[in-house]
């Protein structure tokens, strides 16, 4: 019997987390230089067309048809048996929910390998890793069949399918593909910091969607989620800004528009399992280490452009690990209590060894597909191109008129 | 004939024109540029990393006076563009070979 109520909230939250990824293009685009803007919103565009119908032919069979624990099967391919009935909710909506997830993964990754990656190359990399990347890891921790899921550790709405999957996916593609030219001697500042302001708060705003949806229900779980989701972004921001102004001297609005990201991040898998003052504690904890974790880059000398290393990978694992602190099954039944809320260590656990799998699977099997691809196409543009900027190289067009 | 080339700071703009248009000055051409001198650059820090820009945005401006002009000229724009801080920036007269009106044709001084 579905219930109008939870199929309204969870389409509608269909379409807040589909708008997150051109709000994720426009905060990736301001950072980059003016002449590879239109290649980085391309990149993020474009996994809207190339991942939802890959989702539709076979992606959200082999993630949730069947009852395998590591993938599912093709019972549900091109969507066909999947106009029943979950939970409350039209599969339908589920389908269409789980898509926009889908999307918006892979396309996280584009801040890494920002300014030098081919785009025929690319679009490539992320049809291949959808299928053999997400979807096997959206299966083992969502899906109740999954491996992560039946051995007990939590994910509300993707710290670790989504942000730590995307976010050391990027440093095994960064790995193979190398530094931006002139990296680490040319300055490569932000073109267009209004625009990153722009996609934050079109990403904040769709996180609500993206988390409190993650409830598939218009319930109280639902309503916890949209307030820790909106808390650890603020939180997440006056950490970030605490930090950068005693480190750095100012306050900006990039490090304010980074920290409500690094919030939102760390909130994702805990969104409908704590409450209180928890969310303050995760997203300002967040906000803190997501800045700290920047120096990574330049003590290991890897050119993760745009920060999806210190922000999501970082962040995910804050909020990953976090939750088995303060998950309080006084907020959701369905969930554990964290080692503060009188549950031991064992959710801990779950949470640590899902973390180390999700790290170690999708760190290897993207890098071996960022080799291949390497070896047959070529991942990356070659000097000139890079130079001319990939909007011209790879598009054939400008950004701006001069 | 001798050609005025004023490098100023942007926001002085209006008011070293304001100060020519009252001496009866007819025209002038402004660009946006970049450079350095004196003044040098400033830093920007983005996510925590320095970056040293070392070209600052600035006005040039010229404009083409006849030879008995050049000195209330040069002296407005310098009284107008000064702020004594380092970077007011710079003004030179360069003489002037020929000058065409596209228009009308005519040449010289009359063209200004």
């Amino acid at each position: 019997m579905t219930d109008t109520g939870d199929t309204a909230w969870v389409l509608i939250s269909a379409a807040l987390v589909l708008f997150m990824t051109p709000g994720l293009a426009f905060f990736y685009g301001g950072m980059v230089r003016s002449r590879h803007v239109l290649a980085m919103l391309m990149q993020n565009i474009f996994a809207m067309g190339i991942i939802s119908v890959i989702w539709s032919a076979v992606g959200y069979s082999l993630a949730f048809g069947g009852d395998g624990a590591l993938i599912g099967n093709l019972s549900h391919a091109f969507l066909s048996g999947a106009d029943g009935t979950s939970g409350t909710i039209p599969t339908m909506a589920f389908v269409a929910f789980q898509m926009m997830f889908a999307v918006i993964t892979p396309a996280l990754i584009t801040g890494a390998t920002a300014d030098r990656l081919r785009f025929a190359s690319y679009a490539v990399l992320i049809a291949v890793w959808a299928l053999i990347v997400y979807v096997p890891v959206a299966r083992w921790v969502w899906n109740p069949n999954g491996w992560i899921f039946s051995m007990g550790a939590l994910d509300f709405a993707g710290g670790a399918a989504i942000h730590i999957n995307a976010g050391i996916a990027a440093l095994a593609v960064v790995l193979v593909i190398g530094n931006r030219r002139g990296h680490g001697t040319e300055a490569m500042p932000p073109h267009n910091l209004p625009f990153t302001v722009l996609g934050t708060g079109i990403l904040w705003f769709g996180w609500i969607g993206f988390n409190a949806g993650s409830a598939l229900a218009a319930n109280g779980i639902a309503a916890q989620a949209v307030v820790n989701t909106h808390l650890a972004a603020a939180a997440g921001m006056l950490g970030w800004l605490a930090i950068e102004r005693k480190k750095a001297g100012h306050a900006t609005t990039l490090g304010a528009a980074s920290g409500a990201v690094a919030g939102l991040v760390a909130i994702t898998p805990c969104a409908g399992f704590v409450g209180g003052a928890s969310p303050l504690i995760i997203g300002g904890g967040a906000g803190i280490i997501c800045y700290l974790a920047l120096g990574l880059k330049s003590r290991f000398s890897f050119d993760d452009s745009l920060d999806v290393i210190a922000v999501h990978l970082v962040g995910g694992l804050v909020g990953t690990i976090l939750l088995g602190f303060f998950a309080d099954t006084g907020v959701n039944a369905d969930g554990a209590d964290g080692v503060l809320f009188g549950g031991g260590v064992e959710l801990l656990i779950d949470q640590t060894v899902a973390a180390v799998a999700v790290l170690a699977y999708s760190f290897i099997v993207t890098f071996v597909i960022a080799k291949v691809i390497d070896r047959l196409m070529g991942l990356r543009v070659d000097p000139v191109d890079e130079a001319m900027g990939l909007d011209q190289s790879q598009h054939s067009e400008s950004a701006y008129q001069p | 004939m001798l050609l005025v080339t004023a490098v100023i700071k942007p926001f002085k703009l209006d008011e070293v024109k304001d100060a020519l248009k009252q001496l009866g000055v007819a025209g002038m051409t402004a660009t946006e540029v970049r450079g350095f001198g004196r003044q040098g650059g400033h830093t920007e820090t983005y996510r925590g990393a320095e970056y040293r820009i070392d070209f600052v945005p600035k006005v040039e401006l010229q404009l083409v006076v006849d030879d008995g002009a050049v000195d209330a000229v040069v002296d407005a724009i310098r009284t107008a563009a000064a702020t004594g801080q380092i970077g007011d920036g710079k003004i030179w007269v360069t003489p002037v070979e020929r000058l065409v009106r596209i228009r009308t044709g005519e040449e010289g001084p009359a063209a200004i």
